[in-house]
């Protein structure tokens, strides 16, 4: 076989939360041939996405995929208290099959978002949150402020796109505006800006509400003249600056939201975002790591009225972020089999938690090898999706994009895995 | 084949009232009597069925006309409003799936509760372009009812530009195009011009004040707009929300609205936050201006509205208008959420408690009520709460009760704030909605304004979506009656009986325009949209795998 290759423009590559959607990809027989367009992270992630692929396993002994789909249709219907986990990097189509699948069998849903941006929701559930979608920041954001977010090595096209670098309506280029970067250390984005304010580890909090209380007028003690490491005055004049510019906004990252404080960091610096609009305007939006971290939250939402946390125990949804979240649930040993959709708690969450995967029937549906597959009972590969899967994805300002397959792929894609093995539990 | 007999029916459109008569059903439509034959053959079939109504009212399926049931603002309040939904769980029972109510419902429960309370079409209110996959996305998942959405346009760049330029055929090619890739029904504007002026710091008054980036008053926007809904031929007339929405002494910024728009249709909606008179002598500045907008209503042929109507308790205000948001936040302390949407519009969330012993609320609840009553031709005026903002669509029932009955009416005025009569006359007046006039402003005549021929009536051809009230015994009873029918068909189907759901989801339709344009359209904008957008043109038009179910609605 030998045809002719073709190119796909405005491919959406979903290896991280900016989805970039200006790919371009040259296939030839089945394989990708050249990538345009990507950032480093990106490149490699399409080079990969083809290796490492899983096989249907049970117990690390390569099945046919319908009996591995059977298998943890079996180990999910006998469980009293099953926890499905993941989600954030897959399509809304297969969290949406996931939510029912948890409806349907009594179960926990909880997204990776419980680890990284979930203290931000739970602040946003507090104060609310202003915000806008990236568009909006490109073309008319004169000041960007990147708190313990460091997009230059994570979100690597984020400032071509969308920030720093960006060719908006009203601010053409990097001269329109200011950058200022707060973090514990200088990284390659602080490089890139007018000022960087080094936070002492742990003290964002201080320093948020230091601000909040310059921006209304009032001085905050301190015995050293620092807030958390950084000269008063210095606060003082980035809260003078802050209240002059006409569309200030901030991107936060992991390093507010899960430093010490978590959501009170977040709320600290949504209410400071909130009281800024009463000058000019300000607004703020998440950093998100994963694709479809976003999407999670959202789909959960339209269905069981939240984003993630929920139990179905009592055949309605209920929330409780520490109790019905995986860590906690793991923590405790409280459910007695997991189903982990694209992800891999094995490497992310505590030690824990990690470990008591081990000692429950674990599944997990994921085109690639991880730590997790290989403490698996089962494992049911699936089609990479935004290459091998279509699908709806969000964007980490919530805009919602659709995925076009480009090449074909050997297994089923997420939806219909889990749908699949809902329709299992059903027949039973 | 459904047979209904000895109903009794109001179906005004086809001046019906209280008027025994047999209603037969084929598929998913009202048809006239079938010949013996096919109701033998459909009887040997075994797919006939008779339904014995006992002379219990029948209406159409209720219309909606606006309220905000799927997309990103909605599911924004749902994530912002935990405190909301916890009291409120609805179980999965049998085939249906499980959620949360109150305010800000899931999907599936709106649609439930939707269907419990027989209304079978619902128009989500407010679209943001950008954000449509997502509202799609969200249709899949709300059963039973058919719904469309109106797209976001009053504050959109290539709109001003358009207008700007006054190039009317870009304009209209581009709103063609809109509404074909976002898979509208129809155009939404809010607070025209002043959304834009919000983002960029500013804010205007009035209609005729000019001084965003395009330099364009709410003025020309809106008459560009309703002229080019116009020739469009769109089934449904430009849905304003007026510019000043909620702010005292905004009657004189309606009226300027509907004189500078006497010649095109038009719909205004949630009308009584546009219609606030302002006292400088009274200490809340705060006055009824009902009777001005309502005398407008009366003599403008080309003029439908509806209400929304304040419910006294929790609701989750929400919508386009960002700068209202922020002002509503300021006013109340609440927690605020605000999106601006590039290119596009703005939006905001603050939930909110409508008291009934505050003096400000009462006057707002009069308002409503007045408009209600004083605008004389029911097919002009439509119950709505704009739901979630003024309150929740579950209480149109009682909203119901309080037009039919002056009783009861008096009864909730009693405990109110006992100053309220120096602001509204709401206690004079003595109007009482009848059946048939009920049947108008909840079906017929938001069918009506919306464009859909085969909805808000029972006639032959009509799509079978009927309700079966029970007997109204006594005007006290009024509200219960409305919140429970006994039996709601859809599309020809069984989906309440006994007053309860069937244990079985069904999806009901999308309704879209597709109003034809040049499609160098997108050529036209390519540019600017690359330059501006943050995502490219290609990644924009949702798709048709989002429709499952898809109705097109023809234009004229
Ligand atoms: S920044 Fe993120 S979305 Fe964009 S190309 Fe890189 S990895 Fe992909
Ligand atoms: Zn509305």
């Amino acid at each position: 076989m030998n045809e002719e290759s073709k190119t796909y423009q405005n491919i959406i590559c979903t290896f991280c939360g900016a989805l970039c959607d200006d790919i371009e990809i040259k296939v030839k027989n089945n394989k990708i041939e050249n990538i345009k367009n990507a950032c480093a992270i990106s490149r490699k992630k399409y080079e990969h996405a083809q290796k490492d692929r899983t096989v249907p396993q049970i117990k690390g002994k390569e099945v046919k995929y319908n009996k591995a789909v059977s298998a943890a249709a079996e180990i999910l219907s006998s469980s009293r208290n099953p926890l499905i986990y993941g989600l954030s990097s897959t399509t809304a189509e297969a969290q949406k099959a996931a939510v029912e699948l948890a409806e349907k069998c009594g179960a926990n849903i909880d997204s990776t978002s419980s680890v990284c941006h979930g203290p931000g929701t739970l602040a946003k559930q507090l104060v609310g949150m202003v915000s806008a979608t990236l568009g909006e920041v490109k073309n008319r954001s004169d000041m960007m402020i990147f708190w313990g977010a460091n997009p230059v090595e994570a979100h690597p096209n984020h400032a071509k796109r969308y920030s720093i670098l960006s060719q908006g309506m009203y601010r053409k280029n990097r001269k329109d505006r200011e950058i200022i970067v707060f973090d514990v250390r200088k990284t390659p984005t602080a490089k890139l800006a007018d000022h960087f304010f080094q936070v002492k580890p742990n003290s964002d909090f201080e320093i948020l509400m230091a601000l909040q209380m310059l921006v209304s007028g009032r001085t905050p003690t301190s015995e050293d003249g620092r807030i958390g490491g950084i000269e008063l005055v210095k606060l003082k004049d980035l809260a003078e600056k802050m209240k002059k510019v006409k569309y200030g906004s901030v991107f936060y990252g992991m390093g507010l939201t899960m430093s010490r404080g978590k959501y009170m960091n977040t709320w600290a610096a949504m209410s400071l975002v909130r009281n800024l609009n009463d000058y000019g305007r300000f607004v703020m939006i998440p950093m998100r790591g994963h694709g479809n971290v976003a999407g999670s939250e959202i789909t959960m939402a339209w269905q069981t009225g939240y984003p993630f946390a929920v139990n179905f125990s009592r055949n309605y949804p209920r929330y409780n972020p520490g109790e019905f979240s995986a860590v906690d649930l793991l923590a405790r040993r409280e459910v007695d089999a997991a189903f982990i959709i694209a992800s891999d708690p094995a490497a992310s969450l505590p030690h824990e938690a990690a470990e008591y995967l081990k000692k429950i029937p674990t599944i997990v549906l994921d085109p690639h090898w991880n730590l997790t597959t290989e403490i698996a009972d089962v494992v049911i590969p699936s089609a990479v999706k935004g290459i091998g899967a279509s699908g709806t994805v969000y964007r980490m300002d919530h805009v919602p994009l659709q995925l076009r397959k480009f090449l074909d792929d050997s297994w089923p894609d997420d939806a219909s895995a889990v749908s699949r093995i809902g329709e299992l539990i059903e027949n039973d | 084949m459904i047979r209904l007999k000895n109903g009794i029916i109001y179906d005004p459109k086809n001046n019906k009232s209280a008027v025994k008569e047999d209603i037969w059903i084929k598929n998913e439509k009202i048809v006239s009597k079938p010949s013996a034959e096919e109701i033998e053959s459909a009887k040997n079939q075994g797919s006939y069925q008779e339904i014995d109504l006992k002379e219990k009212i029948v209406m159409p399926g209720g219309v909606d006309i606006h309220a905000h049931i799927a997309g990103p603002k909605i599911n924004t309040g749902r994530v912002l409003r935990p405190e909301d939904h916890r009291h409120d769980n609805v179980p999965k029972k049998g085939g249906l799936r499980s959620g949360v109510g109150s305010t800000v419902p899931t999907s599936y429960v709106t649609g439930y509760r939707y269907s419990l309370m027989g209304y079978t079409t619902v128009m989500e209110a407010a679209g943001p372009p950008m954000k449509a996959r997502h509202i799609h996305e969200e249709f899949g998942g709300l059963p039973f009812i058919d719904k469309g959405f109106l797209v976001l346009s009053g504050n959109n760049y290539f709109v001003l530009k358009f207008i700007k330029e006054k190039n009317k055929k870009a304009l209209k090619d581009y709103l063609a195009w809109l509404i074909n890739v976002t898979g509208a029904f129809g155009l939404k504007v809010v607070n025209p011009g002043g959304v834009e002026a919000w983002k960029e710091g500013k804010r205007l008054r009035g209609i005729e004040e000019k001084g965003t980036h395009f330099n364009l008053s709410p003025r020309e926007i809106l008459l560009a707009l309703a002229e080019a809904n116009d020739e469009l031929g769109l089934p449904h007339p430009v849905h304003i929300h007026t510019n000043d929405l909620g702010s005292p002494g905004n009657y004189k910024t309606t009226i300027s609205t509907l004189d500078l728009l006497k010649d095109y249709r038009k719909h205004i909606t949630h009308i009584q936050f546009s219609s606030y008179g302002l006292n400088e002598e009274s200490k809340i500045k705060f006055v009824s201006a009902a009777d001005q907008i309502a005398e407008k209503v009366n003599n403008d042929d080309k003029l439908t509205v509806d209400i929304g109507q304040i419910v006294f308790g929790e609701v989750t205000t929400m919508t386009a208008d960002g700068i209202l948001e922020y002002n509503l936040h300021k006013l109340t302390g609440s927690k605020w959420v605000n999106t601006d949407v590039e290119m596009e519009t703005g939006s905001g969330i603050v939930p909110m408690n409508y008291k009934k012993k505050n003096l400000i609320n009462g006057i707002q609840w009069a308002i409503g009520l007045e408009l209600f009553l004083k605008i004389d031709d029911p097919w002009k005026v439509f119950l709505t709460t704009d739901h979630p903002n003024a309150g929740p669509f579950t209480a149109y029932p009682w909203i119901i009760k309080l037009l039919m009955s002056r009783d009861y009416r008096l009864k909730m005025i009693s405990e109110m704030h006992n100053k309220l009569g120096n602001y509204t006359d709401i206690a004079e007046l003595e109007r009482e909605y009848s059946l048939d006039e009920i049947a108008v402003i909840t079906r017929s005549g938001p069918a009506r304004a919306l464009g859909l021929a085969n909805k808000g009536h029972i006639g032959v051809g009509a799509d079978a979506d009927i309700t079966v009230y029970s007997r109204l015994e006594s005007k006290d009873k009024i509200a219960e009656v409305f919140a429970h029918p006994e039996i709601v068909i859809k599309s020809g189907k069984i989906i309440v009986e006994d007053g309860k759901l069937v244990e079985k989801l069904r999806e009901g339709k999308t309704l879209v325009a597709r109003p034809d344009y040049d499609k160098n359209i997108s050529e036209i904008i390519g540019e600017d949209f690359k330059n501006y957008y943050s995502i490219s043109i290609e990644n924009y038009p949702v798709s048709d795998s989002y429709f499952n179910n898809l109705e097109v609605i023809p234009c004229s």
